[in-house]
């Protein structure tokens, strides 16, 4: 029983930066803005994250530059695409390149320091009830903070009015501007709300999950992140669903590597990877459906008449 | 509050498509010296050392070359893609399938040599790096899948069979353990160009070659307007007959030929057998060196250089000043921002409006009102 409680606790760890990232880059998409610089923002949300928390000795001070950090970063992917209406896959891309070298260079002095670890939560009591205790009430503050996110992103979008705007703007931005709705101050909200998600995705990676600084730890993470939103239909339960089923393969091969199963250790590591691939596959082939749910000015940039 | 408007040309201004390459170069040198600074170090002693010193004798030059010709072999294959609109990002993973398979004879075969085996190493490195491209090319044009995505998740895959491949079932069994293959016979080594002056070998001439052949493509060729007519108006090109499903897989096994040829010789070449990780990362560069070409073959070999001469920059400045060589990422990172930013200005003149200025327009329009009403 301890052994399942325990997987599953080390799945819900291992989903909860893809969840947030996903999440953030959802509403980014639903804006009608592609940003393919997740990696990038995700892995200065690491380093920053760490840094901070190394420097201090308090993972809270870490965890709040993480999420200043992404944000932060996703403020030159606006400021490109938005005001400068540059390409948006070309610019993500750049963000990610950046945020790969930048986070290697100012984490240099960090590779093999002891990081701190954010404490999990331990309420009295009933932290200690057997089996959904642990569940429940014992896990790191981030797994609670993705799950309250999901589900006010999920509100946001489809129960607010300014969520309908959003999503209005994702859909068509010349129809929004021509009725005075404020396109690009929403991008740039949603952007910079994207970028801080990646930043805590990231941190969380720094601080909970491995609590070190390793080069390029985010690992594709932030690819598998935006896969996911694809996965998800731009839908912010599916992305849950999906975020855990991620989490599932990576701690399955982990553990399947563990059990010392005889097959190369190198071809369970490519699981996630190729799993993402097949999800792809599955979800796209059906291509009206595709259409239909894709926000359908996504990527396109616009720069309003006036 | 100052804020950014863009007002559209009437057509794409010449003047700064030229010069956005250079504008984006000096930006990024005084971003560059900032960076220095902050660092701690005299900005000019480090260029120095990042820009002119690593070039400054002829087996320096070489050194050079062989960095530049991966990125520029691999970045005419993506200037192709990227023309046509089509995202392939996983070269990466293309360079390493075509070093894997062209190195299947060396390590498989090693008593076979003679003139052949080099010829049949470099056609089945483009073999490999077509073969692993043409898999998101498949997926896209038959299951509607994104190839941005499926084309990056390949390159980690390949990292790790490559890994997997050095670390079993092709390392070297005299090799004390480490993960790697035999070292290639003498037929299987790409030569050098002139081995008395330098490590140079004919992976540049190859990259010279297809720089040249491409731009023939791109400029003189149907095939090359199809890409074009495609990449900027699909509906056009539809009309014109052109096929997209037959463009996606042109662009994604040209481009993966190219690469894997890259991949290929720069194993046979520079390096001389397979190891874990045989790319700093030339995939991904090879599209900043893309971007900064303008799209152009002849373009993409003078960036190639340039982004060759940020990674010699990089080892000599962790060498003479003790600072990471991440820098030279930093650098490459921060061109490509500043050249996406400067094309900008191809498009559009940018116009500053501040505040004070508004008002201006609004008291203009103040007045403007009666008169209005008057000619009515």
């Amino acid at each position: 029983m301890d052994i399942t409680v325990n997987i599953l606790l080390t799945i819900a760890t291992a989903a909860t930066p893809l969840l947030i990232a996903a999440i953030g880059e959802l509403v980014v998409e639903r804006s009608g803005v592609l940003n393919l610089g997740v990696e990038g923002m995700m892995i200065m949300g690491a380093v920053g994250g760490f840094g901070a928390g190394y420097l201090t000795g308090s993972p809270w001070i870490g965890l709040l530059a993480a999420i200043a950090m992404g944000a932060l970063f996703s403020l030159l992917f606006a400021v490109m695409t938005l005001s400068l209406a540059t390409n948006q896959v070309a610019t993500g891309l750049s963000l990610t390149l950046l945020g790969l070298g930048l986070s290697g260079m100012i984490g240099t002095s960090f590779v093999g320091q002891p990081g701190v670890r954010l404490p999990n939560l331990d309420i009295p009591g009933l932290s200690a009830i057997p089996v959904v205790g642990k569940l429940l009430f014992g896990q790191d503050p981030v797994f609670y903070i993705s799950i309250v996110l999901t589900a006010a992103v999920m509100w946001f979008l489809f129960k607010t009015r300014t969520g309908l705007t959003l999503r209005s703007i994702g859909d068509s931005h010349t129809s929004a501007h021509a009725l005075g709705i404020k396109v690009i101050r929403y991008r740039y909200l949603s952007v910079i709300f994207g970028g801080a998600c990646a930043g805590l995705a990231g941190g969380h990676l720094s601080l909970v999950y491995t609590p070190q600084w390793v080069e390029n730890m985010t690992a594709g993470r932030g690819w598998i992140a935006l896969a996911l939103v694809v996965f998800a239909s731009w839908r912010p339960w599916r992305v849950l669903a999906g975020a855990y089923i991620f989490g599932a393969v990576w701690i399955g091969q982990l553990h399947a590597q563990a059990f010392g199963i005889p097959v190369p250790s190198q071809m369970l590591s490519s699981l996630p990877y190729l799993a993402t691939v097949v999800v792809l596959v599955l979800i796209s082939r059906n291509k009206r459906l595709t259409m239909m749910n894709t926000p359908a000015s996504l990527g396109q940039p616009f720069v309003p008449d006036r | 509050m100052m804020r950014l408007e863009l007002v559209k040309r009437p057509q794409r201004s010449a003047l700064f498509s030229a010069l956005s390459p250079f504008i984006a170069f000096a930006l990024t040198i005084i971003a560059g010296a900032i960076l220095f600074a902050l660092l701690g170090v005299n900005p000019l002693t480090a260029f120095r050392i990042y820009f002119i010193e690593p070039i400054s004798q002829v087996w320096q030059l070489h050194e050079l070359a062989i960095k530049a010709a991966p990125l520029i072999l691999i970045a005419v294959g993506l200037s192709v893609c990227y023309k046509a609109n089509i995202w392939n990002i996983g070269a990466e993973g293309q360079f390493i399938f075509g070093a894997i398979f062209g190195s299947a004879i060396p390590v498989l075969f090693p008593q076979f040599e003679g003139p052949l085996v080099l010829p049949l190493m470099l056609l089945l490195g483009m073999v490999g790096g077509a073969a692993y491209a043409a898999i998101p090319a498949f997926l896209k044009t038959r299951f509607n899948t994104n190839e941005i995505l499926t084309s990056l998740m390949l390159v980690y895959v390949a990292q790790l069979f490559l890994d997997w491949l050095v670390r079993g079932p092709w390392r070297d069994p005299q090799g004390h353990g480490f993960p790697q293959t035999i070292q290639f016979g003498d037929s299987a080594v790409l030569p050098e160009l002139m081995p008395d002056a330098g490590r140079a070998n004919w992976g540049f001439v190859f990259a010279l070659v297809a720089a040249v052949l491409i731009w023939i493509l791109m400029g003189r060729m149907l095939k090359g307007f199809e890409v074009r007519v495609l990449g900027s108006s699909p509906r056009a090109g539809r009309f014109a007959g052109f096929g997209l499903s037959r463009m996606v897989f042109f662009a994604f096994l040209l481009s993966g030929a190219l690469a894997g040829l890259a991949g290929i010789s720069e194993v046979s070449g520079a390096i001389g057998q397979l190891q874990p990780v045989i790319s700093p990362g030339y995939g991904f560069t090879a599209i900043i060196v893309a971007f900064l070409g303008r799209l152009n073959p002849l373009g993409i070999i003078a960036a190639g250089l340039v982004l060759a001469l940020t990674y010699l920059g990089g080892e000599a400045v962790q060498s003479a000043l003790g600072i990471s060589d991440k820098v030279a990422r930093v650098f490459q990172g921060m061109l490509l921002f500043f050249v996406l930013g400067c094309d900008t200005l191809i498009h559009y003149r940018i116009r500053l409006i501040g505040l004070a200025l508004t008002e201006q327009e609004g008291a203009a329009k103040l007045d403007a009102a009666p008169k209005l009403k008057e000619a009515r």
